[in-house]
């Protein structure tokens, strides 16, 4: 029997092949069912979930911006530094690990131990902002639990000479002091974010997209000249030392374009290693502390007069006998002199004839002329802490208040202010605003007196440091300068302290064509000498004359050497 | 008819092969421009740290004293300098 002759095929029941297809078709239609769920149900979280294991979010540092000084010098710079944290529960260091940790991070081990067994803490610093170098050694130890994170840190190489102007940043890298706070804004950087694709090996292979864009902090080029500035405070450091002063301070200008060049404080901090200030170092005295001015203001009582046609510069008024009774009250001159003509006023310093001048003036035509230069109110300049002054209202002075005034007393004005006010005499007549940023050109000014004006109270400064007025140490070889010392008590528990004055002088150079305002101000200088002629004209002089050979300014004075008289024969001025 | 097919399968084919070539080139091409972006923010870092030596060293005070000091220069009398006007600045007023 063979295979061929066999029966026909046998048929299977048609149900069999029935129940194949229909598996089949089920075992397809759980597939497209499933697949139906992910792709279009579940299709979000997959794709989260994926994009988890490939993309990242980086974060996108920003650097804050730098400050400048007119010459490019870096005043102040940000670097990036580690910060060592640790996680205390997974924190396994041995004892000798303790030992090198707490060597580089200059931490005692003990002192280590504790913060890393603080249970109570997921999060400790060990250390902020230590150097790239000692970071790296830190994690050369190879210590579990202990982590870095980068951050910036903000060097001052300009130290303690600039610290006042450019104030300090605090751990987070925000503004606190000075130009960095004044300018947090502008020189603060926002960091950034963006999604990114990584590969296997760590390595960035495609940006996905910007979340937000970093920007870096604008650089900030200030007005301040990085060499006038150190000339300033080496000068101001100097006179404050040799007249065992408890304080200085001293401001330059450029008469043209109202900027700042040098503004210098003493005593002051190294702003690189901020332990233990005290708030007297911290202090811009140039900005922030107010003082009755003294005979500095004498200029704006003799301008208004010559102004309003009361006086002229050759007006004899008489002084004697050196001293004037109004009330209850005296007003004595230093040296009693006889009859002088209003420029010797100015030259003599005398206070009884700046007090007969400013009561032949009306009160509101005094206070209208303190207010336009500026006196009560800021300087405007942006910087922290700005003290206004007092200058009151023109209807509660009484005649005596009225001639104090006109050598200023029961008036309180900060140096800046004072420094400022003389644009006015350094320039036709008017006053400028002042700017901490480098502006590089010549600024408006509001006329404040006539150019007239201006120029014959010029004269009468000029004269004031000539040998005969109160400050012949003012003067310097090869430029003719102008200006006017004050010696003014200072005010304590509502009266007058004995021996404390404050020695004063602001003036400006070259006398022919202004460039630059300087004002110096010495507080309690205790070793025997206390008159701004004989105190505070010497530092003007030494600023003055280097900061003019800095600035090329032709010079306008034969270049004779400048006698100085012997300490006897200063002229001494009342107040 | 299956002669196009197959012709067509080719040209997709390359086409598909042609894609991830370049994919590939792309990323490799961008890792190298992260590396070089990278490299120029260390630099920028580097930059700053020498601009803050260069100020450190450069300081007027520490000039002043190693003129003065060591190599014992000093400032020339006034009388001694001779100031030139140039021409130009002489024109303007």
């Amino acid at each position: 029997m063979s295979l061929a002759s066999a029966p026909a095929l046998v048929r299977l029941p048609t149900w069999r092949a029935r129940f194949m297809l229909f598996a089949f078709l089920a075992a397809f239609g759980v597939l497209v069912g499933r697949s139906v769920y992910l792709q279009a149900l579940r299709t979000e979280f997959l794709q989260e979930k994926g994009e988890a294991r490939y993309a990242r979010v980086l974060e996108v540092p920003a650097t804050r911006g730098r400050i400048l000084d007119r010459n490019g010098d870096a005043l102040a710079i940000s670097t990036p530094v580690r910060s060592v944290w640790a996680i205390p529960e997974d924190v396994r260091a041995s004892p000798a690990q303790l030992q090198r940790l707490g060597a580089l991070l200059g931490t005692p081990p003990h002192e280590l131990e504790k913060r890393i067994s603080d249970a109570a803490h997921d999060f400790v610093y060990l250390k902020r902002q230590i150097p790239p170098e000692i970071a790296a050694r830190v994690a050369d130890l190879g210590i579990p639990g202990l982590y870095q994170h980068r951050e910036f840190r903000r060097y001052y190489p300009g130290g303690e000479t600039m610290a006042h102007v450019v104030g300090f940043t605090g751990v987070e890298d925000s503004g606190q002091e000075g130009i960095e706070l004044a300018f947090q804004s502008s020189l603060a950087g926002t960091p950034g974010s963006r999604r990114v694709i990584k590969d296997r090996l760590g390595q960035v292979v495609e940006d996905v997209e910007s979340i937000r864009a970093a920007h870096d902090g604008k650089d900030l080029h200030l007005a301040l000249d990085g060499k006038i500035q150190s000339l300033a405070f080496a000068a101001l450091k100097a006179a404050v030392e040799a007249h065992n002063a408890k304080a200085g301070a001293a401001i330059a200008l450029d008469a043209r374009t109202g900027e700042v060049l040098a503004l210098a404080n003493v005593p002051t901090y190294n702003p690189n290693n901020r332990a233990r200030l005290t708030g007297a170092q911290l202090r811009n005295r140039v900005i922030t502390d107010l003082f009755e001015p003294g005979s500095t203001l004498k200029p704006f009582t003799v301008a208004l007069a010559v102004e309003l046609g009361k006086v002229t510069p050759q007006s004899v008024i008489q002084t004697a006998p050196g001293t004037l009774t109004i009330g209850h009250y005296t007003i004595h001159d230093a040296h009693a002199a006889g009859a002088l003509t209003v420029a010797q006023i100015i030259q003599k310093s005398s206070n009884v004839g700046a007090a007969k001048i400013a009561l032949g003036l009306p009160r509101e035509e005094m206070r209208e002329l303190y207010r336009r230069t500026g006196f009560g109110a800021p300087p405007q300049l942006g910087f922290p802490g700005e003290a206004a002054g007092k200058v009151r209202e023109a209807r509660t002075w009484r005649p005596i208040e009225q001639a104090t005034m006109a050598y200023g007393h029961g008036i309180s004005v900060s140096l800046v202010q004072l420094a400022r006010a003389y644009t006015v005499f350094a320039r036709d007549g008017d006053i400028v605003p002042l700017s901490l940023v480098k502006t590089g050109m010549p600024a408006a000014g509001r006329q404040v007196v006539s150019p007239e004006t201006a120029r014959a109270v010029r004269e009468m400064l000029e004269a004031a440091v000539q040998p005969g007025g109160t400050a012949p140490r003012a003067r310097i070889m090869g430029w003719r300068v102008a200006g006017k010392t004050g010696t003014a008590r200072k005010q304590e528990n509502g009266g007058y302290a004995a021996h404390k004055y404050i020695a004063s002088f602001v003036g400006f150079a070259p006398a022919s064509d202004p460039r630059l305002v300087v004002a110096v101000m010495i507080d309690e200088p205790a070793a025997g000498q206390y008159y701004g002629g004989a105190v505070a004209a010497p530092v003007f002089a030494q600023i003055m004359q280097g900061a003019l050979r800095l600035l090329n300014v032709p010079q306008d004075a034969p270049l004779a050497p400048v006698e100085l008289p012997g300490e006897s024969d200063d002229a001494k001025e009342s107040t | 008819m299956a002669k196009l097919n197959l012709l067509l399968l080719l040209v997709l084919l390359a086409c598909a092969l042609g894609l991830v070539t370049s994919q590939q080139q792309a990323r490799k091409l961008f890792s190298r421009l992260e590396l070089e972006q990278g490299r120029s923010r260390e630099l920028d870092v580097e930059y700053g740290q020498l601009q803050l030596e260069s100020s450190t060293w450069g300081l007027h005070s520490r000039v002043a004293k190693i003129a003065s000091g060591t190599l014992g220069l000093r400032m020339p009398d006034p009388r001694r300098v001779r100031v030139i006007e140039l021409r130009d600045a002489v024109a303007k007023p």
